[in-house]
């Protein structure tokens, strides 16, 4: 068991975190902690807490553990003994320098990505445990700034990226003014009620990456669906605030997000290449509001793809030829089982496809995830050196011919293109929606 | 549009045909279907001097670079947004106002019709335009757009200076508030999201507010509620008490609060989009009575019937002696009225409308593609291509239907009991 903090952890250097810890009082903390492990937790923590043997056998499943030369204080294990434990057995009494360190493990440490729970013989989710603690540090206005910064987006505009009503909706008009020089009847249809499918993206799509909003307004136009997209806030599906431990944000993204899709009259909503989000719609967010399953059936781009292609809506003209290798997102994959899809879609599209080892629900997280590189900066050098597993991961697949890592989801996408600058690793990643309309059919 | 009856609710067929449109225009978009169905129009592409509107088979006079959001406004005038030289306007009747923008959005229109609003940005400064007037004072950025239902007044969510990105302190301080008619409240939060405002004047403006990153509570015309809660939801006016009522989180349960103090006896899981009735008497809401499973609750004593899925747009009767609401339950939409679910379900339900002594109660569906209806649980499988909802004569003796079927436009007036048959 750990009995030192991370040897290498960043010099912390957050104004976020910094100003939060610096009007903190004990008492101010152990009421707050208080507050969460007797009011919000129940019987799951409880389980958890009682049921770990300290066996440590989840150290093998994480990708900072393995990347950091095994260095314990990276193990699952010991960011819970760090943190929650710690609490707990203080009874609440931590001082604000405690709490300071426990926000940067539970936040910058873990991706959430629960690959140690299928690692953990009784199936505890640290993932989990550190959503409760970073629930704590939330309380107590301790998160880091970038990733702070986010969520106050998220709360004033319903959307990450600070995107005004207006520039929304003349992104969506641009984009198809853009593709109608490719195909000129081509419409994305705006509050189109009674439309079959809403598709809803993240933030950065139309701030930073508005070819996407382009690509998928061809797949659906060339697939005759029946689609609209919304001219009002609740189209950003992303949530940053169910990171930072934000609960009552969170639950306001998703009732907006369903709540549009629901006015809008819709059967479905089909999301982009999000791993998060998918999480946040279908797992966590509907949850907090009361919803067991998503009150509005969710397809995540990877099924929709896989949908469109099975039912021949969408052809493939030529396949593509660069061999290519897929990264399995955590949340799509260990949290929604689409492993096998997405490899449908990858076959069915790409002439050469070499499998990463381990693969499918085995497979390593971007270490981008859970809001990590939504952390910002200050945290990138710690973040793309804890994820060397990865980098021999890729290394391996291109020593097999790879030359295109296939993420099917924006923050592997992002973590995933950090890496492979940092470890040089001459390799390219794709969407697939990329992919998908490269080698597409038509008209 | 041929005519053939004396009256508007004389029991007629009247079709228009859609396909010349289709002959005549490179694309027609949506077709919108007039309140009285005595018209149809869709935006529609003329070629490379641009769109158009198509009403009844006649484009306006004049083109535009681009149009959307064409909707007809409760009073019958037809309404669009609109650019040219790329400035953005309201079209309406296809007489542009005199007023240009950078960008307008979200329109909405008083109770009757007779007042129009839009959200606009000139020069990126936010503001509100009512029938081509704006305000005076715009903002940095404005949210959460509304017309009071007399028209006679418009608030809005704005931020009142300038946030760099990063800038949390001054986030934390507050930089937004609600401006009524462009006049900002003094007060500033730390978020300020859904408003409501009392249907007439003399009216109270209440909104959501965050005070700190933990505190959420309701100001009422710019002054907070005494009282804070973990959350809160979308407040409401009551119209006859003029008292506000909305949705608080307390100890991890929702409660319906009226001026801040706790009203029912009994907390959900979840509630939500509370509902006053016509008449005063009752308050309805959407609540969650365990995890995962949804209804309404009159008064704070929740319906027998649940849904697992989801509860959704709760409506009065006008007299206010009845309730229906949405239910969607294993995939399915139907309808629950006074706590009794409707046996026939469909892909999708839309608004449920009352007849105007509560009686009856017809909805629009929609199967597979293709639309029908439902009067008090029995179906017509129209299989239109296109459909609106169903309006009761005022009598109450007779609907209006409003449909596309086979490429016609179709405005069908008929007697309730021939529901189902022509």
């Amino acid at each position: 068991m750990p009995e030192t903090k991370p040897k290498d952890a960043p010099p912390a250097v957050d104004e976020g975190i910094e100003r939060g810890i610096a009007g903190l009082t004990e008492e101010r903390i152990r009421k707050a902690i208080r507050r969460v492990l007797s009011g919000e937790t129940g019987a799951r923590l409880k389980a958890y807490v009682d049921t770990c043997i300290h066996c440590g056998l989840c150290s093998e499943a994480c990708h900072f553990f393995l990347s950091r030369d095994r260095d314990p204080a990276y193990a699952p294990v010991g960011k819970v003994k760090q943190t929650l434990w710690e609490m707990l057995r203080r009874d609440g009494r931590v001082g604000p320098e405690f709490i300071k360190q426990a926000r940067i493990v539970a936040s910058t440490h873990c991706n959430l990505c629960k690959r140690c729970a299928m690692y953990c013989p009784f199936g505890i989710d640290v993932a989990y445990l550190m959503l409760v603690v970073r629930r704590i540090c939330h309380l107590l206005g301790v998160t880091p700034l970038y990733i702070q910064d986010t969520a106050n987006s998220h709360a004033a505009t319903l959307n990450q990226m600070w995107v005004k009503d207006d520039e929304w909706i003349d992104t969506l008009m641009w984009q198809e003014e853009e593709a109608r020089g490719e195909i000129p009847d081509l419409r994305i249809p705006l509050e189109k009620e009674g439309a079959d499918i809403l598709y809803s993206v993240i933030g950065p799509e139309p701030k930073f990456q508005a070819q996407l909003i382009y690509q998928a307004a061809v797949i659906l136009h060339v697939a005759g669906v029946d689609w609209t997209m919304p001219a009002t806030p609740g189209w950003d599906n992303s949530d940053m605030a169910m990171f930072t431990g934000d609960n009552e944000i969170m639950g306001r993204l998703k009732r907006a997000h369903f709540e549009t899709a629901a006015r809008l009259r819709v059967n479905r909503i089909v999301m982009g290449e999000c791993g998060h989000a998918f999480r946040s719609v279908y797992d966590v967010g509907n949850r907090w509001l009361g919803w067991s399953m998503p009150p509005i059936p969710i397809v995540h781009a990877i099924d929709f793809y896989h949908e469109l292609l099975e039912e021949g809506r969408i052809r493939v003209a030529r396949l593509f030829e660069e061999p290519v290798t897929l990264h399995d997102p955590c949340n799509v994959v260990r949290g929604g089982g689409l492993h096998e899809k997405a490899r449908a879609v990858v076959r069915r599209t790409c002439a050469h496809f070499i499998e990463m080892e381990p693969n499918r629900e085995h497979n390593y997280c971007c270490c981008a995830g859970g809001g990590v590189i939504n952390c910002g900066p200050p945290y990138k050098k710690h973040r793309v050196e804890s994820n060397r597993v990865k980098a021999e991961q890729i290394a391996a697949a291109k020593l097999k011919g790879a030359k295109i890592v296939i993420t099917p989801c924006h923050n592997c996408h992002s973590g995933i293109e950090d890496i492979i600058h940092h470890y040089d690793l001459g390799v390219e990643t794709r969407f697939l929606g990329d992919i998908l309309y490269q080698v597409m059919e038509k008209p | 549009m041929t005519r053939s009856t004396d009256g508007p609710w004389d029991p007629a067929i009247v079709d228009l045909p859609l396909s010349p449109w289709r002959d005549r225009f490179l694309w027609v978009e949506e077709i919108q279907a007039s309140p009285a169905g005595d018209a149809a129009a869709a935006v529609v592409r003329l070629g490379e001097e641009g769109f158009s509107v198509c009403v009844n088979g006649d484009p306006w006079p004049e083109p535009f670079e681009k149009i959307w959001h064409l909707r007809y406004a409760p009073d019958g005038r037809l309404v669009a947004l609109a650019s040219r030289e790329g400035e953005w306007t309201v079209v309406v009747d296809g007489v542009p106002w005199e007023n240009r923008f950078s960008f307008v959005w979200n329109p909405l229109f008083s109770r009757d019709g007779s007042r129009i609003a839009v959200a606009f940005q000139r020069d990126m400064a936010y503001g509100m335009a009512v029938d081509d007037v704006p305000w005076e004072e715009t903002f940095p950025n404005l949210t959460c757009p509304l017309l009071r239902a007399d028209g006679a007044a418009t608030a809005a969510v704005v931020q009142t200076e300038p946030l760099s990105e990063g800038d949390i302190v001054k986030y934390r301080e507050g930089i937004y508030t609600a401006a009524v008619d462009g006049r900002p409240w003094e007060r500033r939060f730390m978020n300020v999201w859904g408003l409501a405002c009392s249907a007439d004047g003399g009216g109270r403006l209440a909104a959501e507010v965050r005070l700190s990153p933990t505190e959420y509570t309701i100001a009422v015309d710019g002054t907070p509620w005494g009282e804070t809660f973990a959350c809160v939801w979308t407040p409401l006016v009551h119209p006859v008490r003029g008292t506000v009522l909305a949705p608080v989180r307390r100890e991890g349960s929702w409660w319906l609060a009226e001026d801040g103090r706790i009203l029912w006896d009994r907390p959900f899981v979840q509630l939500w989009q509370p509902q006053v009735s016509p008449d005063g008497r009752h308050i309805a809401a959407v609540v969650a009575p365990a995890f995962g499973r949804w209804t309404v609750a009159v008064d704070g004593r929740p319906w027998k019937a649940t849904a697992g899925e989801m509860a959704s747009d709760p409506c009065f009767s006008p007299a206010g002696g009845r309730l229906a609401v949405r239910f969607k339950d294993h995939g399915r939409w139907t309808i629950a009225v006074d706590g009794r679910v409707w046996r026939q379900a469909r892909q999708m339900v839309f608004t449920p409308v009352f007849s105007p002594d509560g009686g009856r109660l017809c909805v629009r569906f929609k199967e597979q593609g293709r639309f029908g209806y439902l009067l008090d649980d029995r179906p017509w499988e129209l299989a239109a291509e296109a459909a609106w909802d169903p309006v009761f004569s005022p009598a109450g003796d007779r609907l209006l239907l409003r449909t596309v079927e086979g490429g016609l436009f179709r405005r069908r007036v008929l007697p309730l009991e021939d529901f189902g048959k022509v």
